[in-house]
């Protein structure tokens, strides 16, 4: 007990005024808070007047006169600074996209490996893990980026498969779908995941009534193959596959035309970020699976289930309750460093807009706080869904 | 004895037989993998010609309880039952595949020794690059003369780190509190100089791994701090310091660093007052410690949710005030059970430094970035990752062991 002779005077006084006490410490803090958002008002205001730059977001709608290397939507130099902060939202949205399907994939391969009774495939798993989850994630970009996937062939050496895709160090060519009447397929489509809905809702309360389990699954998937099949025969659809083709541009210089081209610094992206969120994800996977207790596994196949339904059927569902939280935090620190995409000049969001757009147009404050923004109301949104889904599976108690 | 023999289900009865013949079979599929002996077969055939060896290999040596010891340890462990020998089988052939190549690059092929780009002849890695690099990649662009500097703030703080696991635990006390509040400023003006007759360096010339330590020994020295007020903060009774802490808190959550970053380096000069002038890794070490505090509130609200209600009732009973309590009975105990937290928090912070990158600091893998654009030293870009990526891993790795150590060390059962 070294700090015995704490209490001062103040501490006295307040002990005895509990609503003083109450009051103080806020109205302190209130007042630090604003004081701190004043003085820093106060000076961009001076500081912008003295430079001549007025605060505003009008700059939106001017032209943009930027190119941008790769875009999901329509866009070129003449199109307005809004648009290119678009084009630079979705380049983000797909990289992360991307990057959490092959990270959730792999991430719980990996997971389930390094339980497995295997020692070979547990270690391997483990030695994967400890070796991309201390590395750097840059280190790990610049390394596919720079080393990596510059060891690619030119195009005209391009390396094959199946004579339709071509991967080159400027970047992964493959085939495009072009369809007449896609709505067709659209809808159908759409039709048969409503019906699965109606399906599994249905199941569920037949089993719930009668005990009768019917197989959604292959229900499910038949449904999915079959109906906008059926729906494009009638509807008249057609796909054309336009594959890349080699074009000489010059005397040395080749490259591919048509199709679509996977550009070399969206697969190194997406490469380094779910090589190195799949290993956090597998510590959640593991973490879930052992969370479960043992008795549960053996009360579960007590009770005659098969192994595929006793981890159907009672591991997944409680494992899940441990699993998902911890991994859509990952999915979100994804789609954060999704952002560091700016190093090896991937378009995206920060890159465009918080790079290119920043430096024509000068406007730091406005640029940097929308960007921010964007980013912030990814995050809430995505932990407020989280949120909803938590309560929602939450172990009921009563 | 043969009579017995069926070559789809081996028995124990001539146990000799089958392992040695599934052995042949295995080592046969081993050296098929390795040498491609069955070449002379139609490609379609010959790909899987060891796949099938081995696994009839594995079969036949697949006998429970042979009494053999070591045999029952590998059946049990990569041979339980035919999904496991294919997966330990492709787990070999991957590694037979790949750790070769990777060796003769990295060891077998490299160049060692040389001062220039065409001492490397060989086909593997040429360290060289690393070699002539080196000073810069650990001192960035600081003048060589003046690199002693360096040298000696890092071997103090070794030697005061070092004191303090072997005095008593009184004196530890006092090494760590000067170790924690007087030593960064030490080492701080003993590398900037411009007192006590040492030389001015400014902070663009410094970078390398130093200055990845540099940032992150002051990251983390301040972070901590402020993530535990913060945690007190967001778990307060009163509506305006909670309200204020969780604002705060999801904000540095909800941002990547790397926008952190471009606030400080072009948005934040707006914001001071006109004339002023902050340095700027001053201003980068307190974007970064301000984010990092952030993830460390989290972690150590984990740790004072996780502690029963008893505990501050306890606290309370006996008269304690809330600094007090909070100080002698809930910290010791919530952080204790956040340990890892904390240890992922530092990790993250240190895998974090290089994107400092961004803003024009260059330290380790922003120094490797200048070399290999170095005219005369084209070509080197995976030396110099692999070589970081090392560096980084051993920080990282260690920084992760000690902390399970540590975990180990304060664990106590309730």
């Amino acid at each position: 007990m070294k700090i015995k002779n704490f209490n001062l005077g103040l501490g006295n006084f307040l002990d005895n005024n509990p609503k003083l006490s109450n009051f103080l410490p806020q109205a302190v803090t209130l007042f630090a808070i604003i004081f701190i958002i004043g003085f820093f008002t106060f000076n961009a205001q001076t500081n912008m007047d003295t430079r001549g730059i007025d605060f505003g977001f009008g700059f939106l709608s001017q032209e943009s006169s930027f190119d941008i290397q790769f875009s999901l939507i329509d866009y070129d130099g003449s199109h307005s600074y809004a648009k290119a902060y678009l084009v630079g939202l979705l380049n983000t949205l797909l990289v992360s996209a991307v990057g959490i399907f092959f990270a959730t994939v792999l991430g719980v391969i990996v997971g389930i490996s390094r339980l497995s009774s295997n020692y070979l495939i547990a270690k391997l798993a483990e030695i994967y893990v400890e070796i991309f989850r201390n590395i750097p994630l840059l280190l790990q970009i610049f390394f596919w980026y720079f080393a990596a996937l510059r060891a690619l062939p030119l195009p005209n050496e391009a390396i094959t498969f199946f004579d339709v895709s071509f991967l080159t160090i400027k970047g992964f060519f493959i085939p495009k779908f072009v369809w007449t009447n896609f709505p067709v397929v659209f809808y159908s489509f759409v039709a048969a995941i409503v019906s699965i809905v109606f399906i599994y809702i249905y199941g569920k309360r037949k089993q719930e009534a009668t005990g009768q389990r019917i197989p959604v699954f292959f229900i499910s998937i038949a449904l999915l193959v079959i109906l906008p099949l059926v729906a494009s025969l009638l509807g008249g659809v057609s796909v054309e596959l336009e594959t890349p083709l080699l074009v000489q541009q010059s005397e040395t210089i080749f490259n591919f035309k048509g199709g679509i081209n996977i550009i070399p610094e969206l697969m190194a992206l997406a490469l380094a970020l779910s090589l190195y969120t799949a290993t956090f994800i597998a510590e959640c996977v593991r973490a879930g699976i052992m969370g479960v207790g043992k008795g549960q596994k053996e009360a579960a196949a007590s009770i005659g289930l098969t192994p595929g339904q006793v981890l159907k059927l009672v591991i997944m569902p409680q494992a899940l309750r441990i699993i998902i939280p911890p991994t859509t935090n990952q999915y979100l620190n994804l789609t954060k460093n999704s952002s560091l995409a700016a190093a090896i000049a991937y378009p995206d969001l920060v890159l465009v807009f918080a790079g290119t757009a920043m430096m024509q147009t000068g406007r730091a404050i406005e640029i940097v706080s929308i960007t921010m923004l964007t980013y912030l109301s990814l995050s809430i949104a995505i932990s407020i869904f989280m949120n909803w889904y938590n309560k929602k599976i939450a172990i009921k108690e009563k | 004895m043969i009579k017995n023999l069926s070559l789809l289900k081996p028995n124990r009865e001539s146990l000799h037989v089958y392992v040695s013949l599934g052995a042949a079979f295995f080592i046969l599929g081993i050296a098929d993998v390795t040498f491609n002996i069955f070449e002379f077969f139609p490609i379609w055939i010959s790909f899987f010609i060891p796949l099938v060896l081995c696994f009839y290999g594995l079969h036949l040596i697949r006998i429970e309880f042979s009494g053999i010891k070591i045999l029952d340890i590998l059946n049990k462990n990569i041979n339980s039952n035919w999904f496991n020998a294919i997966l330990s089988i492709f787990a070999i052939f991957l590694l037979i595949k790949s750790i070769p190549p990777i060796l003769d690059w990295l060891f077998f092929d490299a160049t060692f020794i040389g001062s220039k780009k065409e001492d490397c002849t060989g086909d593997g890695a040429c360290w060289v690059f690393i070699n002539v690099w080196f000073e810069r990649l650990m001192y960035g662009l600081y003048p060589i003369n003046e690199i002693w500097r360096i040298n000696a703030a890092f071997i103090g703080l070794i030697l005061i780190v070092g004191l303090a696991f072997f005095v008593s635990a009184k004196i530890k006390n006092y090494v760590l509190i000067f170790l924690i509040f007087v030593y960064p400023f030490i080492m701080i003006s003993l590398i900037s100089g411009g007192n006590f007759g040492l030389e001015w360096v400014e902070t663009n010339a410094w970078g390398g791994l130093a200055l990845t330590f540099i940032i992150s020994i002051f990251a983390l020295t301040f972070c901590f701090p402020v993530g535990l007020f913060l945690a007190l903060g967001r778990r307060s009774s009163y509506p305006v310091i909670k309200y204020a802490s969780i604002g705060f808190i999801e904000f540095w959550r909800g941002v990547p660093l790397i926008t952190v970053l471009f606030m400080a380096s072009v948005m934040f000069p707006m914001f001071l007052p006109e004339d002023t002038y902050m340095d700027k890794l001053v201003r980068v070490i307190i974007a970064i410690t301000l984010f990092e505090s952030a993830y460390m509130a989290e972690v150590v609200r984990g740790g004072l949710q996780a502690l029963p209600r008893g505990q501050y009732d306890a606290g309370k009973s006996l008269g304690m005030g809330y600094w007090r309590m909070h100080l002698l009975i809930i910290m010791p105990q919530a952080l204790k059970l956040v340990i890892p937290g904390i240890a992922n928090t530092f990790l993250a912070l240190v895998k974090d430094t290089p994107l400092i990158l961004v803003v024009g600091l260059l330290e380790l893998i922003g120094m490797i970035d200048m070399a290999k654009t170095n005219p005369k030293w084209l070509g080197f870009a995976a030396e110099g990752y692999v070589f970081a990526g090392f560096v980084f891993w051993i920080i990282c790795y260690a920084m992760s062991r000690y902390s399970i150590s540590l975990e180990r060390k304060y664990k106590t059962d309730r």
